[in-house]
């Protein structure tokens, strides 16, 4: 599995350097230090959300409730931060965490509870989550001059260079690589998208995984809620409108199996990379926005068809196996 | 076991009448495994040939060869005399073979006359589907067998029996001269199996070719003009069914040279570990109890469908029985999941390894702590020296070799795969381990592996139960046998009273057993 996934971290690598290869060759401000730490900077929202996707989809399940959460999460924040300015900024990121790992939860017990399909589970509570925040607000939106500074300060505050955002998505890629390598919990999100018969044998409690993976989903869905409203320093209804579908496409570019029990930490961060730097790319080197969403489907069509060749010839043994077994 | 093979029968039966379908030196492989060695075959016009033998024998490869769904590696299949080839499930079909399977094949959310007519509905203009004749045809076929369904209703709101007539319309829908039927009474009530030797007379009479393939002997005897005995993928014996008896058809099935050797064991029997009482699901088994020791082999044997795989998976807390008591070393013992099981001691290592067994997409190592990771972690943080130290030390004891344990389980052959599997649940340190059918599609040489292991193990102390078709392997090993049927258990055999014959007929419930 090393050698596997590790050559397909390696290619997507590969593939980023060549991106940046290319667009180096017609714009070489692009390639600066400094252009490269902004960029980072700009795509840290979609590494945090693509690190909880990918630990739910290694559990076999799915989340579309991700830009949905991180919305509500952002709006309940911003009208805490109008009710009371003068909380303290820990508060209000543990508030974000906090709310996030609630909706997240939902998802999870309706999963693990009721066994309803996760697509369906979060489909559901992607719309109600939207929904919410119109009732909370009646379509009305939060505006610049009503969160106080502090507030809008938390993200862009410099600590050795790089902006707390930047430095949050690099202590999340640290923190979920050791819970995915070195915990048993982490153990058991691969064993129960892996094989589930299997996991189930081996004493896992496969709902109660897929429920744990919700809940940190949700966690950082809710923290990059907070992030994401007081960095662009709005907070309405459709902030982040369509961007689950983003987030699972660094997913799936990562080399994370859609089929679950595949998927390492460096392989979402890569394949967010991957779309962080077209998105920032394009404009800059005057294509249009449009070709950036051929470029990211093809990107996930090619990423589709090397995961599939890679998983390939293990399933054809065991079939034959199977098969001469009757 | 010398079987009487009786040529002048054979000869008699040829000489009447020409077979309608025949197979001649049919030869199937699979990587390591012979499924069909150089097998024959005769179906005769209005008549029913009874293909017999035990799990594993060839006869379900032999009704793909029929059907298309396999290619021979050699040999030819004949109708009336000329030789046919069957490159596709459809050429088969023209050619007028037609299969009534094991595990009926339909479709739940269409119509009963459109299961029937799938794939050769009658076409009215502008080629499509002639609903109106359809229906009809359908009704009349289902007519003709007897069968009051109505043609219009959705299969899913159908019973089982009923489904299955449905299938047997199917198969006649095509214009058949050769029926194979494939234990078309497993599913099937007393009074609906009459019905199907009613309809299979008629098909008789039509002067179609039938192949009959059953356990049971008393259906054998009932409905067989001939007989065709399949052993380990070879033909063993072939005749007219008046001129066999019972006995002698049971010899032939299980009677086999003495090609596999089972390691020498000490009997070394210990204390009572586990005691189960009456556990019972309401609709898999029933009154099932027994007791073991520590070193000792439990067998348990059983036609498919017996009920034994849904025990053992009851026993080890995958499913909840509907009642039934398990001590434990004395103790009386809650088993509701496995982690439950695991924790007492029970461990099952089960049949289908690429579904329930091991997770190809993990390395070897952490498939083998899987269960055992709260010994190998502190506080939910693995420690993985400890977690190689506990894999090296029961990959090392199966000899498994694999370059190295960072390898991927879904790259290993069937045989390491296996032993992946059983490291993993050695590693928990069992006092019951559950082999469910644990050589089941490997090599030779990895059984004699798996056996002398078994051995070991209940030499070690552990109480070892083996769930398992081959027959063979149940004699070889066991101290005790029981066997079940029809969810029951039929006969629990000492060790002097194994013997192929009574595991057979205990398993097929005949011979002075009650019914």
């Amino acid at each position: 599995m090393k050698r596997i996934s590790a050559s397909r971290e390696l290619l997507l690598l590969i593939a980023i350097a060549l991106l940046l290869a290319l667009i180096a060759s017609r714009f070489p401000a692009f390639v600066t230090p400094a252009n490269l730490a902004a960029v980072f900077n700009d795509t840290s929202p979609l590494i945090l959300l693509a690190i909880g996707q990918m630990i739910v989809i290694l559990t076999k399940c799915i989340d579309l409730s991700v830009a949905a959460n991180l919305a509500l999460t952002g709006m309940v924040v911003s009208l805490i931060n109008i009710a009371a300015p003068g909380l303290p900024m820990v508060v209000i990121v543990a508030i974000a965490i906090g709310f996030g790992i609630l909706l997240g939860m939902i998802n999870g017990i309706l999963v693990w509870k009721l066994a309803i399909p996760p697509i369906v589970v979060t489909l559901g509570t992607m719309t109600i989550f939207r929904g919410v925040i119109f009732l909370l607000t009646e379509g009305k939106w939060v505006n610049s001059h009503e969160m106080s500074d502090a507030f809008k300060a938390v993200p862009r505050t410099e600590i050795f260079g790089l902006p707390v955002l930047s430095w949050i998505a690099i202590s999340a890629v640290i923190l979920f690589w050791i819970v995915l390598t070195r915990t048993t919990l982490g153990r058991s999100f691969y064993a129960a998208g892996g094989n589930p018969n299997a996991a189930t044998y081996a004493g896992i409690n496969v709902g109660r995984t897929q429920f744990w993976a919700f809940t940190i989903s949700g966690a950082l869905a809710g923290l990059t809620g907070y992030l994401w409203v007081s960095r662009f320093a709005v907070a309405y209804v459709d902030v982040a409108g369509g961007f689950e579908l983003t987030v699972v496409a660094a997913c799936v570019i990562g080399g994370v199996s859609i089929m679950g029990g595949i998927g390492t930490v460096l392989g979402a961060l890569l394949g967010a990379l991957f779309l962080g730097i077209i998105a920032n790319a394009l404009p800059v080197v005057n294509i249009s926005p449009f070709w950036q969403m051929a470029i990211s489907g093809g990107a996930i069509i090619i990423a589709v068809v090397l995961n599939a060749q890679a998983n390939r010839s293990p399933g054809r043994i065991i079939l034959k196996r199977a098969e001469h077994a009757t | 076991m010398q079987l009487e093979i009786r040529p002048d029968v054979s000869i008699r039966a040829a000489s009447d009448i020409d077979p309608l379908l025949s197979l001649a030196g049919i030869t199937k492989t699979f990587p390591g495994v012979r499924a069909l060695s150089d097998v024959s075959l005769k179906l005769y016009p209005g008549k029913v040939t009874a293909l017999i033998g035990e799990n594993g024998a060839g006869k379900s490869t032999v009704v793909k060869v029929l059907t298309g769904i396999y290619q021979p590696d050699e040999g030819d299949i004949r109708i009336a005399g000329e030789p046919v080839r069957f490159p596709t499930p459809q050429s088969a079909e023209s050619a007028g073979v037609t299969a009534i399977h094991q595990e009926t094949v339909l479709f739940d959310e269409l119509s009963v006359a459109e299961n029937i007519f799938l794939g050769h509905a009658p076409k009215g203009r502008f080629g499509l589907i002639d609903k109106s004749a359809m229906t009809t045809r359908a009704s009349d076929l289902l007519s003709s067998i007897g069968a009051k369904i109505d043609p219009g209703a959705t299969l899913k709101d159908l019973g089982t029996a009923n489904k299955h007539l449905v299938a047997i319309a199917r198969a006649l829908s095509i214009d058949a001269s050769v029926v194979i039927m494939d234990e078309p009474t497993a599913a099937l009530s007393q009074k609906e199996i009459e019905e199907l030797y009613d309809l299979v007379d008629d098909l008789k009479a039509q002067g179609k070719a039938i192949l009959f393939i059953s356990h049971k002997f008393d259906e054998i005897f009932r409905i067989a003009d001939f007989y065709t005995v399949y052993r380990d993928g070879q033909m063993v014996g072939e005749g007219a069914i008046e001129d066999v008896s019972e006995p002698e058809l049971v010899k032939m099935m299980v009677g086999r040279d003495v090609s596999q050797i089972f390691p020498d064991r000490d009997h070394n029997i210990g204390d009572e570990v586990l005691v189960v009482e009456g556990y019972e699901h309401p609709t898999e088994f029933a009154g099932i109890g027994f007791r073991l020791r520590r070193g000792e082999l439990l067998g348990f044997y059983g036609l498919v469908g017996a009920g034994r795989s849904e025990f053992m998976q009851a026993l080890f807390g995958i499913t909840r029985p509907s009642g039934g008591d398990i001590r434990i070393d004395g103790a009386s013992a809650t088993i509701r999941t496995p982690a439950d099981a695991v924790g007492n001691g029970i461990v099952y290592v089960p049949e289908d390894r690429s579904k329930q067994g091991a997770i190809g997409a993990l390395p070897i190592f952490q498939n083998v702590t899987l269960p055992s990771l709260s010994r190998t972690s502190r506080n939910g943080f693995i420690r993985l020296a400890e977690e190689f130290k506990l894999a090296r030390k029961y990959t090392e004891r199966l000899s498994l070799r694999a370059a190295s344990l960072d390898t991927e389980v879904g790259n290993l052959s069937g045989g390491n795969q296996q032993k992946v599997v059983i490291a993993k649940w050695l590693a928990t340190q069992p006092k019951v381990i559950i082999l469910d059918e644990p050589t089941k599609g490997i090599d030779i040489g990895s059984k004699a592996a798996v056996h002398e292991f078994m051995a070991e193990l209940a030499a070690q102390g552990l109480a070892v139960i083996l769930v398992s078709s081959e027959i063979p392997e149940i004699v070889g090993m066991s101290d005790r046998v029981i066997v079940m049927r029809e969810g029951r258990i039929a006969a629990e055999l000492d060790r002097k009273d194994i013997s192929p014959e009574s595991l057979v007929s205990h398993a097929a419930g005949i011979g002075g057993v009650e019914q």
